[in-house]
């Protein structure tokens, strides 16, 4: 059985993970939040079925470095540009944002447009996540 | 052969040969010799024959001679007109039943109108809002003909009550209903996320609904327990049986504890599986799991007949155990699990598309899905001679064990006290999570083998499949403007005069809200109004966030 190895690669870091919209499916966005706690960073878990407004509120009120969120049900588009104009409009500039989940290849572009800075396929091994966090917060 | 020839293969590099270990993915050890001088003692009270007790050998002694797997493929997506057309090309194609996906408006009780509806209309399945959506979805397909399953559980007790109003509509009688409701809330808390009720609560809902069918639609399963979402979240097949089986006996408690006869209700419980990779591992849990139920049918709850200790299940071959890269490769795992669906005797089973590990099935990808079931049946033979690998020393062992790996799950289930409190902690829901993590290391080691996606990679290789279904914009749109003339249309008075009976029956514990939900569909309720009314009586569940 291979094992989370503790690194500090993370460390002093807060990340939001977040599962914004209706869809259920939460494994990848603990998986993830599991992996970001072993390397260090303090992570927070919004739980399903909150809305782009709940999500960015939380990040605003507790004050993250970054936000993940976790979309398998093909409303990234919508959810993720909801949660970055409201970000936006409340001042909070410097929260980088990540996508996670079903995100197919021709979405990315969008995406990033929006100002997401990074996104996360299943596939993708978890120390390149973290490995990629932890350059585009440092 | 000349190098020339051979350029595609040359591009392939070795990663260092992965090793075939002597251990399944379920943690039973293998013998990697052969000790055993061939067969296995017939020990009446382990294996059996077919369709007799303990029915570790099927639970028809025909096999599939008598009657072939139901060949089910989920579909549907957009609006009820769309999907209704999907549904008329599946059965063109040879399909034998229906099955239907629902957007996660309607799935989490939220109207399209609701803002956090608006996303999601019919995106993952389709739109049914209300009775006149159910007209549309099941337009000139007779209902006493067809068997439609239903991937719904936190609203499934509406649902089933818009399918009886669409039966009713079409003069069809109840009576000659067939099909499935998933109807499955506790492993909606675990893995699939949409539950609306708390635990309780919903409990009885789904007593109502079992209870209720099975006086007016005795051949319909109100019920379908599913093990399958957890296994795809990361639960080992053991893992998914075990939860499973301890999810049914916990319904079957609640059943009991209402007042209703096992020798009834038990005949029309279902379950529900996912088929991955390891061929005998998945043999032997439908195996172990048809013998166990059969048990504790027998023994714990004292059903006579066989047909209450008959352990039926459909399975989904494919899901997290197909990948992006390389999606050619998928459809030889589809074949795979197939394969393993048939000689673990799965009573219906639906094939994964190659390329449903990154979109929407396109018609091409749905039919070569459909296909292969066919090939299987029809061609490889497999399924003609009742359970083939009966017997075998290495299957009867692998059963024993698997056997013993459930069990010892659901005595730790037992010892934190029952899954009803398990999950109201959040205590599956940790453990499930810390399993999805474990998967997904060993994959990124490569310790779990996934060709094309960890070992045998492609240099250079770009994810991408020839046609890509895209989904008609307009759809939200559509689905609005149709809502708000069924909101204009009907006769708001019997509306509220519908859901204020619903309010009386849910306040009360000694009644069955389910004719209450057939009337609120037949006045044009609409599934937000029904779940709003629900809701009030008896909250919303609380999700444990404990990592």
């Amino acid at each position: 059985m291979s094992t989370l190895q503790a690194t500090a690669a993370l460390a002093g870091k807060r990340i939001l993970i977040g599962k914004p919209g209706l869809d259920g499916h939460d494994i990848g966005a603990k998986i993830i939040a599991l992996t970001l706690r072993n390397a260090g960073a303090e992570v927070i878990y919004t739980g399903l079925r909150r809305s782009p407004m709940q999500i960015a509120q939380v990040a605003i009120d507790e004050g993250v470095d970054a936000v993940g969120l976790s979309i398998l049900s093909g409303s990234h588009k919508e959810l993720v540009g909801d949660v970055i104009t409201v970000l936006r409009e409340r001042g909070a500039h410097d929260v980088k944002v990540f996508v996670g989940g079903t995100i197919p290849a021709e979405d990315q572009p969008y995406l990033r447009e929006l100002g997401v800075a990074g996104v996360f396929t299943a596939d993708m091994p978890l120390e390149r996540v973290v490995a990629q966090l932890a350059e585009c917060l440092s | 052969m000349s190098n020339g020839e051979n350029a595609a293969v040359m591009d392939i590099p070795r990663l260092g040969e992965p090793a075939l270990r002597p251990v399944s993915p379920s943690g039973i050890d293998v013998p990697t010799s052969v000790t055993d001088p061939g067969g296995v003692a017939d020990d009446a009270s382990r294996i059996g024959l077919p369709g007799e007790f303990p029915f570790t050998r099927g639970i028809f002694p025909d096999g599939y001679q008598g009657r072939l797997w139901t060949i089910r493929q989920y579909s549907g997506f957009g609006t009820a007109e769309e999907s209704n057309e999907r549904y008329k090309f599946l059965l063109a194609q040879g399909q034998t039943g229906l099955s239907v996906a629902l957007d996660l408006p309607t799935q989490c009780g939220f109207d399209p109108t609701h803002p956090m509806a608006r996303p999601e209309i019919g995106k993952v399945g389709v739109s049914l809002s209300n009775l006149s959506e159910a007209e549309i979805l099941f337009d000139g397909l007779d209902l006493s003909k067809i068997s439609t399953s239903f991937t719904i559980n936190g609203t499934a007790a509406i649902i089933y009550a818009m399918y009886l109003a669409v039966a009713d509509k079409q003069n069809v009688p109840r009576s000659k209903l067939t099909g499935t409701i998933q109807n499955d809330i506790l492993k909606e808390y675990v893995a699939r996320g949409t539950w609306i009720f708390p635990v309780r609560p919903s409990m009885r809902l789904i007593a109502d609904t079992i209870l209720y069918s099975n006086e007016v639609s005795p051949r319909f399963n109100p019920i379908s327990i599913a093990g399958a979402h957890v296994r795809d979240a990361g639960a080992t097949a053991a893992e998914e049986m075990a939860y499973t089986l301890a999810n049914g006996l916990a319904y079957v408690d609640e059943l009991r504890a209402r007042g209703g006869d096992v020798e009834k209700f038990a005949r029309r419980l279902s379950f529900f599986f996912y088929v991955h990779m390891d061929f005998f591992d998945e043999i032997a849990k439908f195996r172990a799991g048809r013998r166990l139920w059969a048990r504790f049918m027998k023994e714990r709850y004292e059903a006579k007949d066989a047909r209450a200790q008959h352990f039926r299940f459909g399975v989904v071959c494919g899901g997290s155990s197909l990948v992006a890269p390389q999606p050619y490769n998928n459809v030889v795992r589809v074949a795979v699990e197939t394969m393993a669906a048939v000689l673990g005797g799965a009573q219906s089973i639906f094939t994964c598309a190659f390329d449903e590990a990154f979109q929407i099935p396109t018609e091409f990808s749905a039919e070569l899905a459909v296909r292969t079931q066919q090939i299987i049946a029809y061609e490889s033979g497999i399924g003609r001679t009742v359970d083939p690998l009966g017997g075998s020393y290495f299957l009867e062992q692998h059963t024993d064990r698997m056997e013993q790996k459930i069990l010892e799950v659901m005595a730790e289930i037992d010892a934190y006290g029952g899954v009803v409190r398990a999950i109201e902690d959040g205590w599956i829901q940790l453990r499930l999570a810390e399993r999805g993590l474990d998967r997904k290391l060993n994959t990124d080691s490569g310790l779990n083998v996934i060709v094309g996606q960890n070992h045998f990679k492609k240099v250079d290789e770009e994810i991408r499949v020839g046609e890509v279904f895209t989904l008609d914009p307009t759809v939200a749109q559509r689905a609005l403007e149709k809502f708000q003339r069924v909101l204009e249309t009907r006769q708001q008075s019997a509306v509220d005069q519908a859901l204020a009976k619903l309010a009386a029956a849910a306040a009360r514990d000694d009644e069955n809200v389910m004719p209450y939900l057939v009337d609120c569909c037949h006045a044009y309720a609409t599934v937000g109004e029904m779940v709003a009314c629900l809701k009030k009586h008896w909250g919303e569940f609380k999700e444990p966030v404990n990592l």
